[in-house]
C-alpha cells in the first residue's frame, strides 16, 4: 500500500513545476534512504538478538554435563561439580519474592483501578509506581542492604527474595491496573445492580474478567526478576555449598553465580558460567513468549 | 459510563454497607487492604531515597562538596570524590543514546510504516525479547563476543589512524586497545534501551489518527515526508518522553556495564580508554567496602538517585501512560 503511494508521481500543486524532476528525484532517494535505513535497524536487533542466543547455545550446549543439575558449585580451581545449589536457590528467592509482590501488587493495583478512580492520592501512587518500575535495581539492592542485611548482620536468602519482591511488585501493580480498566464498567453495574458490595464485585466480576491479564503481569514480573543480578549482589551474595534450606545466611543463586564465575580465571567455572546463562536466559524467553503469545493478553491495541 | 459504575458500584460502599450488616465488615477489610498496598508503593520509594540519604551522609558531611568534583578515589587514604563514576554515567548514557536512539527509531518506523502486515507480529516480538534478555547476558556478550571483535576491527584500525592528530588523536586513541572502554559500554547500553524507546515510540506512533497519514499519502507525499512532516512532530513529545526513559535505564543499568567498562579509576579523555559508572563502582566494590568507602558508595548511591529520578520523572510527565513491560 505505501509502496505504491511512493512510486505514484508527486502531483504538480506540491512542487514548482519547472523543477519537478530534480526534486522528485531528491524526495525518492530521501524516501528510499529512509526506507533502508529502518530495515537495517530492525535487521540490526535481530541480529543482536540472534547472536546472543548463538553464543549462548554454542557456549552453553559445552557446559552440559551430566552433574550439572546434580551437584553444587565446585570450589575455585577444582574441576566438575553443577549448579544445582544455584538453581534452587534461585528458585526458590524468586517464588517468595512472587509470592510476596502479588498480593501487594494485585490489590493496589485494584486500589488505582478501582477505589482510587480521580482522586489526586492514587495520581500520585500511580505515577511513583512508574518511576519505581524504572528505577535502577541497584539502589533497591542498596535499600535492601540497609533495611535488612546490616540490621540483621548477615547476607540472606530472605534479603534477596524481599529485594526481588520490590522489583516484582510495580510491574504486577501496572498490568493489574491497565487490565482491570479495560473491563467494562456495565459488568460492574450489574453485579451492583444485584445487590453485591463493591468488594464482591471487584473479586468475582471485575477480578475474574481480567484473570488473563493480571496473570500475564505476574508472569512477566517472574521473568523480570529471574535475571536480576544487582540487588542479589547485595542481598543473597552467594554461597558455595549444598542448599540447606536456611534462608538466613547467603544463598547461592544464577545470577551471581553467574557474574562471578565468568569473570573468574578458571575455566572450569567458566563452563558452569555458560551453562547457567543459557539456562536462565531460555527460561525467561520462555516465561516472556508465554505471557505474550499464548495467554493472549486483552490489549486494547 | 465511568461515572455511573463509580457511583454505583464503588463511590457508595458504605450505603450498600449500611443496608448489608454481615458484608460490611469484609468490604472495609477488603478496601482497606487495596488502600494500604498502595500506600506501601510510596513508602518502598520513600524508604529507597531515606536509606541512602542515611547511608551516604557521612561522606557527603566528611567530603562536603568537593565529593562532586574530586576525582580521588583512593582507599588507603580515605579519601573519595565521586568526579570519575559521575563522567562516566553520564558519558556511557550519552554515548548510548546517541547510537541507540536513531536505531530505536527506525526500527519504530519500520515496525509502524514498512512492515508488511504479517511480519508485524514476528518482528516486534524479537525486539520485545532483547528487553526481556537479563542485562548480565549482555555483559557477558559484550565482553566475549563484541569486545574481542570491536577491538580487532574498531579499535586498533581507528587508534593508528588518528595517533598524534589533535582532538581526534585524543579523543578516538586506545593506548591499550582490548575492547573495553566507555564507548563499549554506551554500545552495549545502546542495545539494551532499544527495545524500550522503539516499542514506546511505535505505540505512540500507531495513537497517530490514520486519517491523517492518509491524507498526506493523499497528496502525493512519499513515506519519509510522511513520516518527517506528519508522524515525527505529531509523537515528538512523547518520543522525547521515550528517550528520556531509555536514558534513564542507560543510567542506572549495572551488570552488563560492570562487565564491559574496564573499571578503571582514572579520568581519561578517550572513549576508547577504561572508565567507570556508579553503578558498575557500587557493583564492583560494595562487598569489599567497609566504614568510609561505604559511606561514600552509598554517597554515590544517593547521586545515581538523584539523576536518574530527575530523568524518569521528566521522562514519565512527557509519555504519561506509555506501556512499559
Amino acid at each position: 500500500m505505501d509502496a505504491a503511494n511512493t512510486l505514484a508521481a508527486p502531483p504538480a500543486g506540491t512542487v514548482p513545476p519547472k523543477r519537478a524532476s530534480r526534486v522528485r528525484a531528491s524526495r525518492r532517494t530521501a524516501d528510499r534512504s529512509l526506507r533502508i535505513a529502518c530495515t537495517l535497524a530492525t535487521l540490526l536487533g535481530a541480529i543482536v538478538l540472534g547472536s546472543i542466543l548463538l553464543m549462548l547455545i554454542v557456549e552453553g550446549l559445552k557446559g552440559l554435563s551430566p552433574t550439572l543439575l546434580t551437584q553444587p558449585t565446585p570450589g575455585p580451581g577444582s574441576e566438575g561439580g553443577g549448579i544445582a545449589n544455584a538453581i534452587l536457590g534461585s528458585l526458590v528467592m524468586t517464588f517468595i519474592g512472587i509470592l510476596i509482590a502479588t498480593p501487594i501488587g494485585v490489590m493496589a493495583g485494584t486500589y488505582l483501578a478501582e477505589y482510587g478512580r480521580g482522586s489526586k492520592l492514587a495520581d500520585v501512587i500511580r505515577f511513583l509506581n512508574d518511576i519505581l518500575l524504572s528505577a535502577p535495581s541497584i539502589l533497591i539492592g542498596l535499600f535492601v542492604y540497609t533495611l535488612m542485611v546490616r540490621p540483621m548482620g548477615t547476607y540472606s536468602g530472605w534479603a534477596g527474595a524481599v529485594a526481588l519482591a520490590i522489583i516484582a511488585t510495580p510491574v504486577i501493580v501496572r498490568t493489574t491496573e491497565d487490565m482491570m480498566r479495560l473491563v467494562p464498567g456495565t459488568l460492574r453495574e450489574a453485579g451492583a445492580a444485584l445487590g453485591a458490595p463493591a468488594s464482591i464485585v471487584i473479586r468475582s466480576v471485575t477480578w475474574r474478567a481480567a484473570s488473563a491479564g493480571i496473570v500475564t503481569g505476574i508472569i512477566l514480573a517472574l521473568a523480570r526478576i529471574a535475571g536480576e543480578t544487582a540487588p542479589l549482589l547485595f542481598t543473597a551474595l552467594n554461597n558455595n555449598s549444598w542448599f540447606n534450606a536456611n534462608l538466613m545466611g547467603g544463598v547461592a543463586n544464577l545470577p551471581v553465580m553467574i557474574y562471578q564465575f565468568a569473570l573468574s580465571p578458571y575455566p572450569n567455572w567458566q563452563q558452569l558460567a555458560w551453562a547457567g546463562a543459557l539456562l536462565i536466559t531460555v527460561t525467561i524467553l520462555a516465561l516472556s513468549v508465554i505471557a505474550r503469545v499464548v495467554i493472549k493478553p486483552q490489549r486494547a491495541r | 459510563m465511568t461515572t455511573l459504575t463509580d457511583q454505583i458500584a464503588l463511590a457508595d460502599t458504605r450505603g450498600v454497607a449500611r443496608r448489608q450488616g454481615p458484608s460490611r465488615g469484609g468490604d472495609a477489610v477488603f478496601r482497606g487492604a487495596a488502600y494500604a498496598s498502595a500506600l506501601l508503593v510510596l513508602l518502598v520509594l520513600a524508604g529507597i531515597l531515606g536509606s541512602i540519604l542515611y547511608g551516604g551522609w557521612p561522606a557527603f558531611r566528611e567530603f562536603g562538596f568537593g565529593f562532586l568534583t574530586s576525582s580521588a578515589w583512593n582507599i588507603g587514604t580515605e579519601q573519595y570524590g565521586a568526579l570519575v563514576a559521575v563522567i562516566g554515567t553520564l558519558a556511557s548514557a550519552l554515548l548510548a543514546l546517541v547510537i541507540g536512539v536513531p536505531i530505536s527509531l527506525g526500527i519504530a518506523i519500520y515496525l509502524t510504516q514498512l512492515c508488511p502486515g504479517w511480519a508485524r507480529k514476528p518482528v516486534g516480538m524479537t525486539i520485545e525479547l532483547l528487553a526481556a534478555v537479563p542485562s548480565i547476558i549482555y555483559g557477558m556478550w559484550g565482553l566475549f563476543i563484541f569486545a574481542p571483535l570491536f577491538a580487532r576491527f574498531v579499535q586498533v584500525p581507528v587508534s593508528n589512524l588518528v595517533e598524534g592528530m589533535p582532538l581526534v588523536g585524543t579523543l578516538f586513541y586506545a593506548r591499550v586497545p582490548s575492547g573495553v572502554g566507555i564507548l563499549t559500554a554506551g554500545i552495549i547500553l545502546a542495545i539494551m534501551i532499544v527495545p524500550f524507546v522503539a516499542s514506546i515510540a511505535r505505540d505512540m506512533l500507531d495513537q497517530i489518527p490514520t486519517i491523517l497519514r492518509e491524507s498526506a499519502y493523499g497528496i502525493g507525499c512519499t513515506t519519509w515526508e510522511v513520516v518527517r512532516h506528519v508522524l515525527v512532530p505529531q509523537a515528538s513529545v512523547s518520543i522525547i518522553g521515550a528517550i528520556m526513559l531509555g536514558l534513564g535505564r542507560a543510567l542506572g543499568e549495572t551488570m552488563a556495564v560492570t562487565f564491559v567498562i574496564g573499571n578503571a579509576n582514572r579520568l581519561s579523555a578517550s572513549i576508547f580508554d577504561p572508565g567507570s559508572t556508579i553503578a558498575s563502582r557500587i557493583a564492583n566494590e560494595f562487598n569489599e567496602a567497609d566504614g568510609m568507602q561505604l559511606n561514600a558508595l552509598m554517597a554515590l548511591g544517593c547521586i545515581l538517585f538523584v539523576i536518574t529520578f530527575i530523568v524518569l520523572i521528566v521522562a514519565r510527565l512527557l509519555t504519561r501512560r506509555a506501556k512499559v513491560a
